[in-house]
């Protein structure tokens, strides 16, 4: 908590951290929805935001606020597991890598290097191609957490080395402590800060990605998400026929949603970094 | 020798493992997924209503799996599809049929190759210099000017900014054309008048790249300038009394470079990934384009063409990169 006071003191964080906290209600609101997100025809169609249907409603007659709702809450949900797998997977290679060493840390760092280096965007939409309709939320999410983790792993190893340079490890090495419990019980607390700043990188990146996806016309476009939100606005060339609020709704959520998601983590990243945290302190 | 030993042919080694473990996971996920080409293929002619009886389908099952290098066990179809790629050989595509792959992608190759690198490097460039002198005027009033756009362009996903260029250039002020490389209908013949249509057609694409790569390199060249500003010797140059224009351009910027040459390194093999979004924005031709007309159709060898190029691209260019490295950083020289 006393974590949390302080970097709601950087104002970056706080108008972040407020613009999530919106956009989390809005997906909460999706649950008390008066339509159905996958029905069309439930409204009148072509609407400029008018009351009741405050952002008005598309060529599909679907209220468009609450579409947003739903769309938000899937992003965020597939999202949030493409972070958490990546995560898990970042956590177990970085730390193997970084505390064993050796023959271990150099497999471990090659394999992660094969996947910085090879074009997984392409891949990605290789495989969403193949399984296109059968994909659903949590599949997709899963992809993007199986492809995301390289980069923090690395990051993760690196603080893993040095960590295991201090007195500490010592101590409970020389106490009889084994390898993996001190990896897990003494490593982790000082890991965690890091890996809820990856985190949050991750899910941005991966929210980004299903925009593309959908865009591409790869993902499954029946799902309710930022990304098939524009998808389908575009296709219906919405901007052509002057229906600005259906195109420009999912633009500016995510706009904020990418802008709030880079702001938390720049900020947590900056406060995790002590010298980047006397300059700011020195500029307030 | 040492050199030759240390150096060299490590990196020669991960660089030859990496492509293996690329060009073998391209090769693998297709065959693992539940979709099957040669199937989807005659489906769509059943689909599009042409009649085949029994026999004719069970003979093009057999050519159409010749053609796809999908006979025989999985490590037959290994060995050949490493046969056939030695060779340069990536099959026929189906979209456009006879026509094999290689010639589809040297067709597209110059577009993307000529857009992207151009947009990449000047980026890069213009990025660093405006994220030195940033990092080491950090507070200056322009630089934190620059800061807040970089806040909001930065995180944008690219395919919304250029969306968004596209509307104000193209539909609501219309300097610039809507889409496409060249007039439509025309034939490049080289003119100074051919050339300027040219630019005008790549101007929208590149400045959306220009864009968001110039504010991406600014923030990370403006961090690694910050902290190196503050090392000693930096400090001690000061206080020596040397200039310190000459500190910014020899010292500091000089140090804050490393990172980025990598940098530019991965972004350069990045390039078709980058270049499917751009292409489809503003229609451009090029590999993006190729590339997205192979999702649609479903063109599996055109894929899989497009992804072992990228994967040969991007290696390559790291490889050369880090080759050239000890030139830039004389730390690594003698390892």
């Amino acid at each position: 908590m006393q974590v949390l006071k302080d970097l709601l003191r950087d104002t970056r964080f706080r108008f972040g951290f407020i613009v999530f906290l919106v956009l989390a209600g809005l997906s909460v609101l999706s649950f008390f929805s008066p339509y159905n997100p996958y029905l069309w025809n439930q409204v009148p169609r072509d609407l400029p935001p008018q009351w009741p249907h405050i952002l008005g409603t598309n060529s599909m007659g679907q209220d468009i606020f609450w579409k947003l709702t739903f769309a938000v809450r899937n992003s965020l949900i597939m999202s949030l597991i493409a972070g958490l797998v990546s995560r898990i997977i970042a956590m177990i290679v970085g730390m193997i890598a970084g505390y064993k060493g050796g023959t271990a840390d150099r497999v471990l760092m090659f394999l992660s290097d094969s996947f910085l280096v090879i074009p997984l965007f392409i891949i990605i939409v290789l495989i969403a191609t193949m399984v296109k309709a059968r994909l659903s939320l949590p599949m997709l999410g899963l992809l993007l957490g199986v492809f995301g983790w390289a980069w923090d792993a690395r990051v993760i190893r690196s603080q893993v080395l040095s960590l295991r340079e201090r007195d500490f490890t010592y101590t409970a090495l020389l106490s009889g402590s084994k390898a993996l419990a001190i990896v897990f019980k003494e490593y982790l607390p000082f890991l965690i800060p890091l890996i809820f700043a990856t985190l949050i990188g991750n899910m941005s990146w991966a929210i980004g990605m299903e925009i593309t996806l959908a865009i591409l016309g790869v993902s499954n476009l029946d799902i309710p998400t930022l990304g098939t939100m524009l998808q389908w606005s575009i296709n219906y060339q919405a901007l052509l026929l002057g229906y600005w609020w259906w195109v420009l709704t999912p633009v500016i959520t995510s706009i904020f949603l990418f802008i709030a998601l880079y702001l938390i983590s720049v900020s947590i990243s900056e406060y995790l970094d002590p010298r980047m945290r006397i300059q700011r302190i020195g500029q307030a | 020798m040492n050199f030759v030993r240390r150096y060299l042919l490590p990196r020669l080694i991960t660089y030859f493992l990496v492509i293996w473990v690329g060009i073998t996971m391209i090769f693998f996920i297709p065959r693992f997924l539940p979709t099957d080409p040669v199937q989807q293929f005659i489906n769509r002619l059943v689909a599009q209503g042409t009649y085949m009886d029994p026999k004719a389908i069970e003979e093009m099952t057999e050519t159409l799996k010749e053609l796809y290098g999908l006979k025989g066990s999985l490590w037959e179809q290994y060995i050949n599809f490493w046969k056939r790629f030695l060779k340069g050989d990536f099959g026929p595509s189906y979209y456009q049929f006879p026509t094999p792959v290689i010639i589809l992608i040297k067709q597209s190759l110059p577009w993307t190759a000529w857009l992207l690198l151009v947009t990449t490097l000047l980026s890069w460039i213009i990025g660093n210099i405006l994220g030195g002198l940033a990092g080491y005027f950090s507070n200056r009033r322009w630089v934190k000017i620059l800061d807040g756009i970089a806040m909001v362009i930065r995180p944008m996903p690219y395919y919304i900014l250029a969306l968004g260029l596209l509307i104000l250039l193209a539909y609501i002020i219309p300097i610039f054309p809507i889409g496409g490389g060249f007039a439509i209908g025309m034939q490049f013949t080289f003119s100074w008048e051919n050339l300027l249509i040219l630019l005008k057609h790549a101007f929208l694409p590149a400045l959306s790249l220009i864009l968001i790569g110039v504010f991406i390199w600014f923030q990370a060249m403006k961090l690694v300038v910050q902290s190196v500003k503050s090392e000693d010797y930096v400090k001690y140059a000061k206080m020596g009394g040397i200039e310190e224009k000459r500190i910014v351009r020899r010292y500091v910027i000089r140090n804050a470079m490393l990172p980025q040459i990598t940098g530019l390194a991965l972004s350069l093999g990045q390039i078709f990934g980058g270049a499917l979004i751009t292409e489809i924005v503003f229609s451009y031709p090029g590999i993006g384009t190729l590339l997205y007309n192979a999702i649609f159709t479903g063109d599996y060898n055109l894929l899989m063409g497009v992804s072992t190029l990228s994967i040969l691209l991007i290696t390559t260019s790291i490889l050369l990169i880090d080759l050239l490295y000890p030139l830039f950083d004389p730390r690594v020289r003698y390892r």
